[in-house]
């Protein structure tokens, strides 16, 4: 079972059932549940969501990235403030990367209000961190490589030679 | 005087294209989901249409040398190699204006009236009317399901092909997805040496062959001195509209076809040929993950069909699978199926003697409709 491929099949569609990711590699049935089990166990998936395009949504749904610089001293390292970060429920996301600050965050909640509180009263007081700085998302265009919006029609002739 | 009258007869002798009337009826119903396209469902990569963006912004609005433009000949002769043929840029490749004017140019080039040119089929629908415009004689021949649509000397002689003058070769085929390995192609050189034909291969599906590597007649002792090869952008590069192909092979031959192409055609579109030279350049990753996705497809198609008692030989390229019809009658079943599951697919006797009681269906169609498209066909196939 090559397993790059099933990942390819998954990550772009994790709804479709093990027969017809089966029938698209050539495998069959028991071989594509036995790599996906192993997929899960090894920690190589941890999960199935939904791409949601909350403009659809009626109920209000806040996102916001925020930047967070921290400084390190000799009894904590980065790991140790991220595992305390990324308990709250209200991240969503929380990475660590290169460039100008240390952890990108994305938050969601129900109201700007509850975001913004979130963050002056969750994440600005732990210790380590010296400076938070918020962007509110006001649109979205594409997630998890899928294009929001009402896509392109298919312009080709329905039959053609 | 009604000008209808005036027609020639050239043009009069052919009927209608049958994948005309499909498509009208298919336009008929809604919400139709369609297995009948032949061509890609992707767009050209994104490296390739910026190309010709920028070629227009610079201004490159006007004519090439007939031949195409001398830098991108010279890729298309590098390209080639990886099919172990080898063409010189200079006078031994011209582009064209889709592979198909190239085959058009390659029948005015070569036939004369009365000239036999042996077509296997179910084929491609442009090539007897073809050489019929051109004034030859079409003479089908008929290939078969047991031989996996792959051509044969048998079936050659059978036809009688050992007196024709020029043969027309498609693989991998469209409508059928058959492919012919280099020792089958080792049985048709052979055949057409000994009986001193001229081969005209439309090798526009080469890079869409799921198993194995393309391999082409050209690359048989004795046959690149007459062989007319085609390829072009459309399918691999999913560059339809943009029209773009060409021909290579010796340059006598080229010669004449240029003669042709500068007094029908005079050049390529320019932006296309800018397209075509960085696809080239930089985009065999998109190639390779269109052929990839076309793969799975294929995969999907042919294990649905199998599953639902429907049978289909193993189709190894283009974006065809070609089943057989459950009853036998091929237009029949494609018309009920769009009437009751708003399904369309091709008919294989719109291709020619060999290609009825099969059905044409393509795989260039995303997954999420494949997938209700098989639901459908199950559910007619079933009641």
């Amino acid at each position: 079972m090559d397993k790059q491929s099933l990942l390819d099949l998954l990550r772009h569609d994790a709804r479709e059932s093990v027969d017809d990711i089966a029938r698209q590699l050539g495998a069959d049935a028991e071989a594509v549940a036995a790599a996906l089990e192993e997929l899960e166990e090894d920690g190589v998936i941890r999960g199935y969501q939904a791409v949601v395009d909350w403009n659809n949504v009626d109920e209000e749904h806040v996102r916001a990235q925020v930047e967070v610089d921290v400084e390190l001293d000799r009894e904590t390292g980065y790991e140790e403030i991220a595992r305390r970060i990324a308990r709250f429920p209200e991240v969503a996301t929380l990475r660590l990367v290169s460039g100008d600050y240390d952890f990108f965050i994305e938050v969601e909640g129900a109201s700007m209000h509850a975001v913004s509180n979130f963050v002056s009263e969750r994440i600005a007081p732990i210790p380590e961190v010296t400076k938070t700085v918020t962007h509110f998302v006001m649109d979205s265009y594409k997630e998890e490589g899928i294009e929001l919006g009402d896509g392109d029609d298919d312009d080709r002739l329905s039959v053609s030679p | 005087m009604t000008l209808g009258d005036q027609l020639s007869d050239r043009v009069k002798q052919v009927p209608p294209s049958g994948i005309r009337k499909f498509f009208e009826l298919a336009e008929e119903v809604d919400d139709v989901i369609s297995l009948g396209v032949g061509e890609p469902d992707f767009s050209a990569p994104w490296a390739a249409r910026t190309a010709a963006i920028d070629s227009l912004e610079r201004g490159k609005t006007s004519y090439t040398s007939n031949r195409g433009m001398r830098e991108l000949r010279e890729a298309i002769s590098e390209r080639v190699t990886r099919y172990g043929q080898e063409y010189d840029p200079e006078d031994e490749i011209i582009v064209t204006t889709g592979a198909s004017e190239a085959v058009d140019l390659a029948f005015r080039a070569f036939v004369d009236p009365g000239d036999v040119v042996a077509i296997p089929q179910p084929s491609y629908i442009s090539y007897t009317p073809g050489a019929i415009f051109a004034g030859g004689e079409p003479l089908p021949v008929p290939t078969r399901a047991e031989d996996e649509f792959t051509l044969t000397p048998e079936a050659l002689e059978a036809a009688g092909a050992d007196e024709a003058d020029v043969l027309v070769l498609c693989y991998p085929n469209n409508p059928t997805g058959a492919v012919m390995s280099d020792d089958e192609l080792a049985d048709v050189a052979s055949f057409v040496r000994d009986h001193d034909l001229v081969v005209l291969s439309d090798e526009i599906y080469s890079d869409l062959r799921y198993e194995d590597d393309h391999a082409s007649i050209a690359t048989h002792p004795g046959m690149r001195e007459r062989t007319i090869v085609f390829n072009g952008f459309s399918k691999a590069y999913a560059m339809t509209g943009l029209r773009l192909g060409y021909a290579m092979g010796p340059a006598g031959a080229i010669d004449a076809m240029n003669k042709v192409h500068q007094y029908a055609m005079l050049s390529a579109p320019t932006t296309a040929q800018y397209a075509a030279l960085e696809a080239l350049r930089s985009c065999d990753d998109s190639v390779d993950e269109m052929r990839r996705e076309y793969d799975r497809r294929r995969r999907f198609v042919l294990a649905r069909f199998e599953e639902m008692g429907l049978d289909c030989f193993e189709a190894k390229g283009a974006f065809y699978v070609f089943p057989e019809a459950p009853d036998g009658d091929d237009e029949a079943f494609a018309e009920g199926l769009l009437e009751e599951q708003n399904v369309a697919l091709v008919p294989g006797s719109v291709f020619g003697e060999g290609g009825e009681g099969h059905l044409r269906v393509s795989y260039a169609t995303g997954m999420r409709e494949l997938r209700e498209a098989m639901d459908r066909i199950e559910a007619y196939v079933s009641d």
